[in-house]
């Protein structure tokens, strides 16, 4: 066995000699290249990924249009003049005197691109508009949903114990709920409306942030540079937010950049039943809603097909978009795959 | 046994969880802001103060709140879950007859996710990085991006509409029939498709990862055929994750329900639960978020099961 | 005819860092019944020579060159179906991480049995029997029972009985054994190589053991290929080797090894690390870390050559050879270690395995 080796001895075997000589070539270990930081290296990564890029782009065309689709007022002050939708999209066309010609369900055509829809509306103006509901709720609902899901998983995976057992406890009666049909409830309470639905989804969609980021601390907290903070006395909730955290953050942000389709399903999904705006409101959800009708009666007569698929489409192109940055960000940071499955569905 | 007690382990942990889960149902419909009397007769100027008290004494509404919780949850245990005041019918008989539409359109979609992902998967993760992997990667994201109640539209669209080769609604007849399976079809598929390319990108990552397993190299030393190998042995390693995402897919597939059945006009517990919602029939409201919270409980405890079956590290601890 | 010959072996990965060529031009040769060692430290290309002889390599890996030539016949040559005949069957394989080697959601006893009823003609009760008797002779205990046992129910030791078994299971002529007792423990370590050893003897098997650890091969092995960067840097009898090694690499790695009544010195490990087989340094590969090294060693890379006579070796028939340009005659300055070997630990005659060598006392001048 290797420590019985007793008998054999080198001499002249001089390891010394060569960190005291200069290099003989220009080869080097490349050790050193190791640098540039991870999220520098995560960005790059990100802007090499050209299907991510295109989801980026789409993504951010698609808010653009949102936002500049008709002008914005707050409190009575313009602040966003622009107006790329052509038609205002809740004026019921046939009822001006200089759209009398206008008609409910009329095909697309050159003046109105996708058609008009029940009531005589410029499908093409709704369509730009609609976004600015589910995108906007979206985005909202992600951030304030991982903000609180990150410092109630933080407290529960720092703390251990018996404050993590309670905890859990209640993040498991969450999960024994689908999130749209808490949402559904929620809605039922509170009535429709922007910051119902915002609140609706809010209210229990950080408990996924919570058990994922809890999962990622315990693992970091093995590292011994958080021992040593706390050692060093570092107050709790410092070496939570200073030290755990980032290290703990990138599949969090991994589900968020996938979880904002998810919200934006969930939104169109309530305008579509019919209880999460009020009728008319043209968000595409709610635009697809009345199309139900359209569909059941046929197959006499027309079928208005435009009407349904261009609001649907739309949801689809966004959620795609937003899918694809989700996928990159994932790739890029190089997280687990993992992370990325349990997004997407209950829709 | 080591299996016997796991089981038992989890059962018993269950009963916290459903304690918790009719404790959530019961204060989001009774802890949210608005008065209950004010749900049900809403702003009708024809209802006194007095008759409004009325109202509340009559339904219980004036005890203390952990009373009505008492009170709801001895009458639920033995079935009674009130009536729905618009048509005066018993909750407990709504739920009889819609559960076992909504439980035939999930078991569908469940089967129609399972039919479609298992293969797929495998075939992405044994040609990972090939052709055919992009375009069912392609697929799948397609399958998770796209609104399932667009979807449900867009298959009547086609298929009802243009191709005409169903009716756009399903004809009554007894469910559990082969003529009822034709038209579980579409609402099926809609259900299960997001399922299903979630599941094919677990399958196919899973796969995939436990392919770089020394276990599959040893598998191949051994000189078993590539099937064997990938059948046998990646196969069931994969499967287990498989079962821990499980409860996480029914949840989405009894969310899709809710949809779904709204779409193709089908006699289930979603379709009643928005009704309840836009008719504001409280008791409706609880008694159907409490089943379906009752049910992903069971659908975790089965997954739990599955996972316990596939996996001897958990079963002989 | 040899059991098996290795002639010119090149296999690549073709990764996006860029080609790995992790093994390069290979030769070598096994008996029938030889304990044929390969050692180098880890990076060198030995797990990939494993494989490659059971054409397991995966992408983005591929077997570039030359021959594996396995009782007369050469494996690059089979079809897939042939190829599987032999896997298994008359070539078998020991992983270095028994844990993982195994796959967790089947009993030991299947996983055993798999292999027999694959490539036997046997029936069920016949091939659980021979199972069992498997598990006995590799020394665990009440293999009936056993039999249906997970493998997170045994210890890392046990495990590596079970796939010392699995390997032994249709009686091959080749065990490949690759870095066997890396992840067990010293004293498990000693009883798996004893086990390796006299199951090799009984069942008339050739193995081809894979390690980092000089000490290992001392034990087992007859002959020695030493392994850098994907090549052969020396080839030479156990005792050749660790009494008259030629190459500045076998050189290093031999005082790495810890000496009795030295253990609280520190190691002389050899400078630097492996390098990144994507790019390696010109010349001589080990250059960068060789004490010896000089400009001419940048510029030339030596061959296998006979340290006598500094002829080129080619071929699997090389018995002693070194790839150094000391036995070129294109070093200036040349190699001056020595080997010592000290009677002081009188006691210790076994010191180095089974090797049985007349104990020279005082140099042994290079
Ligand atoms: N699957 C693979 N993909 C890319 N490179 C590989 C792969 N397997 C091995 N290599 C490369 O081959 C080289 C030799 O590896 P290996 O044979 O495992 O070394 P060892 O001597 O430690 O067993 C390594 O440098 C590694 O980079
Ligand atoms: S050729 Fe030069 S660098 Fe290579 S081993 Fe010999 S002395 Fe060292
Ligand atoms: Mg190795």
């Amino acid at each position: 066995m290797s420590t019985q080796r007793g008998r054999i001895r080198i001499t002249g075997f001089d390891p010394q000699a060569v960190e005291d000589r200069d290099p003989l070539s220009e080869w080097t270990d490349y050790e050193g290249t190791e640098t540039e930081g991870r999220w520098v290296r995560a960005a790059r990564n990100f802007r090499r990924n050209r299907v991510a890029m295109f989801g980026l782009v789409v993504v951010l065309l698609m808010a653009f249009v949102a936002a500049f689709s008709r002008p914005v007022e707050v409190w009575g002050v313009v602040v966003q003049p622009f107006s790329l939708a052509p038609y205002d999209p809740r004026t019921i066309l046939y009822l001006q005197p200089d759209y009398a010609h206008v008609g409910r369900y009329d095909p697309p055509s050159l003046a109105h691109p996708m058609g008009t829809d029940g009531s005589g509306r410029d499908l093409f103006s709704r369509v730009l508009v609609g976004g600015r509901y589910s995108v906007s709720i979206g985005f909202i609902v992600v951030t304030i949903t991982a903000t609180v899901g990150i410092v109630y998983g933080s407290i529960s995976g720092y703390y251990g114990g018996i404050v993590d057992e309670v905890m859990m406890r209640i993040l498991d009666v969450i999960f024994a709920f689908p999130g749209l049909v808490l949402a559904l409830v929620l809605v039922a309470m509170l009535g429709g409306g922007y910051w119902q639905l915002v609140a609706a989804f809010t209210i229990f969609g950080w408990a996924s942030y919570g058990r994922l980021i809890r999962g990622e601390i315990l693992k970091v907290k093995e590292n011994e540079y958080v021992m040593a903070a706390k050692a060093l006395g570092a107050r709790d909730r410092s070496v939570i937010f200073r030290h755990i955290v980032p290290n703990a953050i990138t599949p969090v942000i991994v589900q968020a950049s996938l979880s904002v389709g998810t919200v934006v399903i969930g939104v169109a999904a309530l305008g579509f039943l019919g209880i999460g705006f009020e009728p008319g409101t043209p968000e595409w959800g709610t635009m697809l809603d009345q199309t139900l009708e359209t569909l059941v009666q046929g197959p006499g007569g027309r079928i208005p097909w435009w009407a349904t698929i261009y609001p649907g489409l739309a949801i689809f192109l966004f959620v795609m978009a937003m899918n694809l940055v989700g996928d990159g960000i994932n790739d890029a940071l190089d997280a687990q795959e993992d992370v990325a499955m349990t997004q997407g569905g209950g829709g | 046994m080591g299996f016997r007690r796991f089981i038992l382990k989890r059962l018993l942990a269950v009963v916290p969880i459903l304690f918790g889960v009719s404790i959530i149902t019961f204060a989001l419909v009774y802890l949210t802001p608005g008065d209950p009397v004010d749900l049900m007769v809403g702003m009708n100027p024809h209802v006194s103060a007095a008759d409004r008290a009325r109202i509340r004494a009559d339904l219980g509404l004036d005890a203390p709140v952990y009373v009505q919780y008492y009170r709801w949850m001895i009458n639920g245990l033995q079935g009674d879950f009130g009536i729905v005041y618009a048509s005066n019918r018993e909750v407990s008989e709504i739920i009889v007859t819609r559960l076992p539409e909504t439980v035939a359109l999930g078991i569908f979609g469940w089967v129609f996710a399972l039919l479609i992902a298992i293969p797929t998967g495998i075939y992405a993760a044994v040609n990972k990085d090939r052709a055919g992997d992009h375009v069912s990667r392609f697929i799948a994201l397609f399958g998770i991006s796209i609104p399932n109640f667009w979807l449900g539209l867009m298959l009547i669209l086609v298929f009802a509409l243009w191709l005409d080769w169903w009716s756009v609604l399903a004809p009554r007849e007894p469910l559990y029939s082969t003529s009822m399976l034709w038209y579980l079809i579409l609402p099926g598929v809609t259900i299960g498709t997001a399922a299903s390319a979630i599941l094919m990108r677990i399958m196919r990552s899973s796969m995939a990862e436990e392919m770089n397993k020394d276990y599959v190299t040893a598998a191949r030393a051994k000189g078993l055929p590539e099937r064997t190998v990938i059948l046998k042995h990646v196969l069931r390693n994969s499967l287990i994750s498989v079962t821990t995402v499980a409860a996480f897919l029914t949840a989405g597939i009894l969310a899709g329900s809710v949809v779904v059945e709204v779409v193709f006009n089908w006699p289930g517990l979603g379709r009643e639960l928005v009704n309840a919602v836009v008719g504001r029939e409280v008791n409706l409201i609880l008694a159907i978020t409490l089943f379906t919270g009752i049910a992903l409980v069971i659908a975790n405890l089965l997954a739990d099961i599955a996972y316990a079956v596939l996996d001897p590290r958990i079963r002989y601890d | 005819m040899a059991l098996l010959e290795v002639n010119d072996l090149t296999v690549k990965f073709y990764t996006g860092e860029g080609v790995v060529t992790a093994v390069d031009g290979l030769d070598y040769r096994i008996e029938r019944g030889e304990k044929f060692g390969i050692v180098g430290e880890s990076g060198a290309g030995k797990s990939v020579t494993a494989l490659s002889l059971l054409r397991l390599i995966e992408n983005p890996g591929q077997i570039e060159r030359g021959e594996i030539i396995f009782k007369g016949q050469n494996l690059l040559e089979m079809t897939d179906e042939e190829v599987r005949r032999v896997r298994g069957n008359e070539m078998a394989m020991i992983f270095q991480d028994a844990q993982s080697a195994l796959n967790p959601v089947y009993t030991v006893g299947d996983q055993i049995a798999e292999a027999i009823r694959h490539h036997m003609d046997l029936p069920d009760s016949e091939v659980r029997e021979r199972t069992i008797q498997l598990l006995d002779s590799v020394g665990i205990p009440e293999p009936e029972t056993r039999y249906s046992d997970y493998p997170h129910q045994f210890s890392g030791g046990m495990q590596q009985r079970v796939i010392i078994a699995m390997a032994l299971s249709c009686d091959p002529d080749l065990i490949i054994a690759d870095e066997p007792t890396t992840a067990l423990d010293v004293t498990i370590e000693a009883k798996i190589l004893d086990l390796l050893e006299n199951l090799a003897e009984e069942f008339d098997t050739a193995i081809q053991l894979i390690t980092h650890d000089l000490g290992v091969i001392a034990e087992v092995c007859d002959r020695v290929m030493v392994m850098y960067a994907g090549k052969p840097v020396e080839k030479a009898t156990v005792e050749e080797l660790y009494y008259d090694p030629k190459h500045p690499y076998t050189v290093g790695l031999m005082s790495a090894i810890p000496r009795v009544g030295e253990r609280s010195h520190r190691l002389q490990t050899i400078p630097g690390t492996m390098p990144d087989l994507v790019e390696l340094p010109s010349g001589c590969s080990f250059h960068p870390r060789c004490p010896y090294a000089e400009e001419a060693c940048t510029r030339t890379q030596p061959p296998l050559l006979d340290p006598e006579t500094g002829e080129p070796l080619t071929g699997s028939g090389v018995e002693r050879g070194a790839a150094c340009l000391e036995y070129s005659g294109e070093l200036v300055r040349g190699l001056d270690f020595q080997v010592t070997v000290d009677d002081v630990l009188g006691d210790e005659a076994d010191a180095i395995g089974d090797v049985d060598v007349a104990t020279t006392e005082g140099e042994l001048d290079d």
